[in-house]
């Protein structure tokens, strides 16, 4: 079993108008096999925390821990985070022109595994999984990102978390601008995950209705950089109905 | 983020059609930047090489052959008649005055070259410039490659012309891999007659100065040329390709690719493809593409398309330019991915390229380029593999 341990992290985030303090001391606690879901409005810090721990150089933490079985992650650069066993579905993955799916996912298995996968599973595993998250054979030859829809994006990033295997996953609103349809796939891919690996999942969002399909073990709300109310799912549940205001005053709404 | 943007094609000053062409450095009047053709050049480097006076000794660069059975060469002195067509800028034709002989390389008619022809020229040093000519001819119906490759420290002015007679298919591969301080213009011009086809790949990674300006045109229908240029400019280096396709004759084909890396200060590509279709090509087929990457802060590219079409009864004609920059976005990417940073850069630049890469038939050319490439990344990001 692992432990992801993030103890009174104070991070701001470089802006044009200078340093900008983001998360003002947040303790989080994600062991394998348990999802937490981390809901909160617009500006509550909630994305800053996933750029945190996989270490994005526009973020910097400025007090606190986090810890990865004990290892110090902010020692670690953010390569050495994949494959100490983090990953991060992005909100907006990045196009990267003339790297194909099929070898940007090779490359990304061979580094987070240390070791090239073998050739004659490999291929019938990637197969499998894009067949599972309903990504035409196709894509394995375009260009990384490079002309995808928004919910081809988030598919390909459940994609990688599925062939990775990494410890744990934070999910950084990758529920946002997906149809219906696409939010289940997305959904199924991330469960299956839960389902076949030990894999710790912390989902980040705004609404609630990814929750329909994945069902968090906890419920952290995040108001102005720290967590402001903790509970089980039935914490969703009143957010559902009850939106954020109660967090933020007359006339704040989920939107 | 990659930004891409779409550039349309520039109205050039004057129809490439009225371009002067001469033998004569005379007609030609002194480059200044307010020149199309000099514009994005800096003058100053290639000055040696823009006036006939300072070629004044026997110059030492080295020409150095290995031919395949089929292939001849000789060496001429004395005048040459131009065989492909007349110097269009004032490097070309200082040049094509300035060289004393010219090395003659011929593909006998119907022979097919199981392997490379290769000549290698080694350059005179910096001290004083050079001047050469090389004459490729591919004749009727012989199929062949010939790699050219470019070393050493050079002030060299160039011509290469190239004859693809009816029928005949010829590849060229130029390399130039200049060791620092170099300055080498050359004026590669190509015919290429009825049914033929030339594809010409320039790969151009050394020297501080190089400007190469490929033209073709076709001395019958069915003709097809295809340009391919490959560069890597790091700091301080300008790194000029100006191409010129002339659709004289009805129902041939061109292709232009052209990629470039860019990386460090005062890093300088500058991509000009211009293509004319004449009113009585009817029946063109014309595409050309330029893009660059820009892997640091610093570098500049310029790139700009020209295409003029002067009748309507075209096969297709289009262009594409576009400037992308690799970020910190895509690196934290595929580093969080567990990709280490140099590794990254060696994935996408290797990406961006490969396509022309696997165009290139030599092995051991192909080789040698990718290893260039990696050299080029370990060069500039500390890094070391």
């Amino acid at each position: 079993m692992a432990t992801l341990e993030i103890r009174d992290l104070h991070v701001m985030v470089e802006t044009k108008e200078g340093d900008k303090p983001i998360l003002r001391g947040v303790d989080l606690t994600i062991n394998s096999g348990q999802t937490h879901a981390i809901m909160g409005p617009n500006g509550s810090g909630k994305s800053t925390l996933a750029a945190a721990i996989m270490g994005h150089p526009r973020y910097t933490v400025t007090a606190g821990t986090i810890r990865l079985d004990g290892a110090d992650v902010l020692e670690m650069s953010v390569d050495e985070r994949a494959r100490a066993g983090l990953f991060l579905a992005m909100q907006y993955p990045v196009e990267v022109a003339g790297v194909s799916v099929a070898n940007f996912l090779r490359t990304a298995k061979t580094a987070v595994a240390g070791q090239a996968p073998a050739l004659r599973t490999w291929g019938k595993e990637v197969k499998t999984a894009m067949d599972n998250l309903r990504i035409d054979a196709a894509f394995a030859e375009r260009s990384v990102n490079e002309g995808f829809s928004g919910g081809e994006k988030k598919r390909h990033e459940i994609l990688q978390l599925e062939l990775l295997k990494p410890k744990f996953a934070i999910l950084d609103e990758t529920d946002s601008g997906l149809d219906i349809d696409a939010l289940r796939v997305v959904s199924e891919g991330v469960n299956r995950a839960l389902e076949n690996t030990d894999v710790g999942v912390l989902l980040i969002t705004h609404y609630t209705r990814i929750l329909r399909y994945i069902n968090p073990d906890y419920v952290h709300v995040f108001v102005d950089g720290r967590i402001a109310e903790e509970g089980g799912p039935e914490l969703a549940e009143r957010l559902e109905t009850e939106g954020y205001v109660r967090y933020l005053g007359v006339g704040a709404t989920m939107n | 983020m990659t930004v891409y943007s779409e550039r349309p094609a520039a109205i050039p000053a004057g129809s490439r059609a009225e371009r002067l062409t001469s033998f004569r450095p005379a007609d030609f009047p002194a480059p200044t930047r307010a020149l199309e053709e000099w514009r994005f050049t800096p003058l100053s480097r290639f000055r040696p090489l823009l006036d006939e006076a300072s070629f004044v000794e026997p110059c030492d660069s080295q020409v150095t052959l290995d031919l395949p059975p089929g292939a001849d060469a000789a060496i001429t002195t004395g005048p040459m008649a131009g065989q492909a067509g007349a110097p269009g800028d004032r490097a070309a034709v200082v040049a094509w005055n300035a060289a004393k002989d010219t090395t003659v390389l011929t593909i006998a008619q119907g022979q097919r070259l199981a392997e490379a022809a290769t000549v290698g020229v080694r350059g005179g040093g910096l001290d004083r410039p050079c001047a050469r000519h090389l004459l490729i001819r591919a004749e009727a119906g012989s199929s062949a490659t010939v790699v050219l490759e470019y070393a050493g420290p050079a002030l060299l002015s160039e011509t290469v012309e190239i004859v693809v007679d009816d029928g005949a298919d010829l590849t060229i591969v130029t390399v130039q891999d200049w060791e620092a301080g170099s300055v080498h213009a050359a004026s590669h011009r190509a015919v290429v007659g009825a049914e033929a086809r030339l594809k010409h790949i320039c790969v151009t990674l050394g020297g501080d100065a190089v400007r190469i300006t490929p033209d073709a045109e076709f001395r019958g229908e069915g003709g097809e040329v295809e340009f391919v240029g490959l560069y890597f400019a790091d700091a301080g280096q300008h790194l000029e390709h100006r191409l010129f396709v002339d659709h004289n004759q009805p129902r041939c084909k061109s292709r232009v690719t052209y990629k470039g890396a860019l990386q460090g200060q005062d890093a300088h590509a500058v991509w000009v493809g211009d293509v004319l279709i004449q009113a009585h090509a009817e029946g063109t087929d014309t595409y050309e593409l330029n893009r660059n990457l820009v892997l640091t802060k610093g570098a500049r590219a310029d790139s700009v398309p020209n295409l003029e079409i002067e009748t309507g009864e075209i096969e297709g004609a289009g262009h594409a330019s576009a400037t992308g920059r690799f970020d910190d976005e895509q690196l934290f990417y595929l580093m969080s991915r567990g990709v280490p940073e140099d590794e990254a850069r060696r994935l996408v630049v290797r990406g961006f390229f490969g396509e022309l890469i696997d165009q290139i038939e030599v092995p051991a050319v192909r080789a040698r380029l990718i290893a260039a490439i990696d050299g080029e990344l370990e060069l500039t990001m500390g890094v070391s593999s």
